[in-house]
């Protein structure tokens, strides 16, 4: 449920989808690892009016990818709303304040700051990590430069970016009873959203949420659950045993590997989540991420019930 | 203390194998205690350099010595005699003692013979862990003596990533989590709002090159 009606600060769409009380449902687009663009046409049409934003990753799993800036321009380009990624693990405050002046410059308008896998998962392991700043400093970086016009060193920005600033946090890292304190650190540090890492297990989200409504953090920021459909059993086992930080339920497993065919009963397990988040106090969209499977977003969007898309 | 790791005898050979005459210098400072560039350790160095030269038949004399510290000039110049005599030294002190080293005795070629590692704690018979990264502005007080810089895989300030699990770092199974050790810490001091506090991003300083320590009434009084 959202049903909140606030004020608009930055005006993207996602943003007045939000703002309107209505549930949010973003997607999500891999950059490929060399230098071109056709996942991205591709994809972006399959979403185009099925989704409110795009979320480009950041050199997800520490892997050298096509930018998450260049990627969210091209999507620009083609008509749609982007949401642009930065984790802290590839740049210092200097890169990051300067990208954002370009990524504004050219009209992007969301932002979700994150952590970054650390580098040792990547393609190149030896490589330094910056971590100048993290996740709730970046935040932090971002609000004065949207509110208080003045770079992190405190000097003015003259025409400063204003963004619709997202945030991630995962209900199934540890120690549990720290993530919603940890997401009101970066709630209280200027988050206007949250993307939550995908959920795989349904009864810890519920806990999760709880807590965060008990502390009235779905008040002050969007909350929106992360859904992944997954594809196979074999890559939901993997998850459970192999994903720093991921908590796959029993249950969510064995649907998978009894199913006759399991990229339906993906479909319908995304599908289910969803539609059980909507009914969930302090929920206020999804955000469905189906990392290397970016083809089945439209098709669990409408059986989800989420068609149409407002417009504004 | 400083902790460091020897370098392999066959690199330390191809350092020095231009020369027929050399000295092997130790420190009785952190690399005595880390088992690795003391006395006992200067010994076994120079008796593996002579045998593995005497084997190619190409013999080499190793001096040996170690000083109370090689990061302090006080205990530097005890070298003197024998560093004016040899064409090359091997220092198994730290960076810091290996760089003073050759800075005071310029123009002798001065070679590392261990790799520094970092600031540890011995925590069991050979095992060290790096404790302190020396960022110059200590938090410890924030964090429940639990350094967040140098035991944090990404030097965080404000609390565990979203891989931290079961108390152990997203980076390795084998790692700690320092972010879940300062929760339960602060949580057993009893001071768990300590992790609500919003910690600034960081002054590394790192702007001004190499930092430097002067203390004003010390130097007065010299
Ligand atoms: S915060 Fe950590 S790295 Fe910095 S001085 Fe204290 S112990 Fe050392
Ligand atoms: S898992 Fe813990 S120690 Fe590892 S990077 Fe994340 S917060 Fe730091």
């Amino acid at each position: 449920m959202n049903n909140r009606k606030t004020e608009i600060k930055v005006g993207s769409n996602l943003e007045k989808v939000l703002a309107s009380g209505q549930f949010c449902c973003t997607g999500e687009i891999g950059p490929v690892t060399y230098s071109s663009f056709d996942n991205i046409d591709k994809h972006a049409e399959e979403m185009r009016g099925k989704v409110d934003s795009v979320n480009f990753t950041d050199n997800q799993t520490a892997v050298v990818r096509l930018s998450s800036w260049a990627a969210s321009l091209r999507l620009l380009q083609l008509g749609m709303e982007p949401n642009l990624q930065m984790v802290c693990r590839d740049r210092n405050r200097l890169a990051m304040q300067s990208d954002f002046l370009g990524a504004y410059a050219h009209g992007i308008r969301n932002v979700l700051c994150l952590t970054g896998d650390h580098q040792a998962f990547g393609n190149h392991p030896g490589c330094k990590g910056v971590f100048d700043l993290d996740s709730v400093q970046l935040i932090y970086m971002l609000k004065r430069l949207r509110d208080d016009g003045c770079f992190e060193c405190g000097a003015e920005c003259k025409v400063a970016p204003k963004f619709f600033i997202g945030c991630a946090e995962n209900p199934f890292g540890d120690p549990f009873e720290f993530r919603p304190i940890r997401l009101e650190k970066k709630v209280n540090a200027g988050a206007d959203f949250v993307q939550t890492q995908c959920i795989l297990d349904m009864e810890r989200f519920e806990r999760f949420m709880e807590l965060c409504v008990e502390r009235g953090l779905h008040d002050r920021a969007y909350i929106t659950a992360g859904i992944m459909p997954v594809k196979s059993p074999k890559m939901a086992r993997y998850m459970q045993h192999g994903v720093p930080g991921m908590i796959v339920s029993e249950e969510f497993c064995q649907r998978l590997e009894k199913a006759e065919d399991a990229k339906a009963e993906a479909v319908q397990l995304s599908v289910e989540y969803i539609n059980h988040c909507q009914e969930m106090k302090g929920v206020a969209g999804v955000h469905v991420m189906a990392v290397a499977w970016e083809s089945i977003v439209p098709s669990v969007v409408e059986k989800a019930g989420l068609l149409p898309r407002p417009t504004f | 203390m400083i902790v460091v790791e020897n370098k392999s005898a066959e690199d330390i050979l191809k350092m020095v194998a231009p020369y027929k005459k050399i000295l092997v210098a130790g420190c009785y400072g952190c690399v005595t205690v880390c088992l690795a560039g003391g006395e006992k350790e200067v010994g076994l160095l120079a008796s593996q350099i002579r045998m593995a030269r005497e084997k190619e038949g190409n013999p080499i004399e190793v001096l040996e010595q170690t000083v109370e510290r090689q990061c302090d000039k006080e205990y530097l110049v005890n070298f003197q005699d024998k560093a004016r005599d040899v064409e090359a030294i091997v220092s198994l002190a730290c960076g810091i003692g290996i760089q003073y080293l050759a800075q005071v005795y310029e123009p002798i070629p001065v070679f590392p013979g261990v790799n520094t590692q970092f600031l540890g704690a011995n925590l069991d018979v050979g095992v060290w862990e790096e404790y302190c990264m020396a960022c110059g502005e200590c938090v410890l007080d924030k964090t429940g003596g639990i350094c967040p810089i140098a035991r944090c895989s990404k030097s965080l300030l404000n609390g565990p990533c979203g891989g931290s699990q079961e108390g152990k770092c997203e980076v390795d199974k084998s790692v700690d989590c320092a972010w879940h050790l300062i929760y339960d810490r602060l949580k057993a001091l009893g001071q768990l709002d300590k992790m609500a506090e919003y910690i600034p991003a960081k002054n590394w300083h790192r702007n001004e090159g190499p930092r430097k320590l002067v203390k004003e009434d010390l130097t007065l009084e010299q």
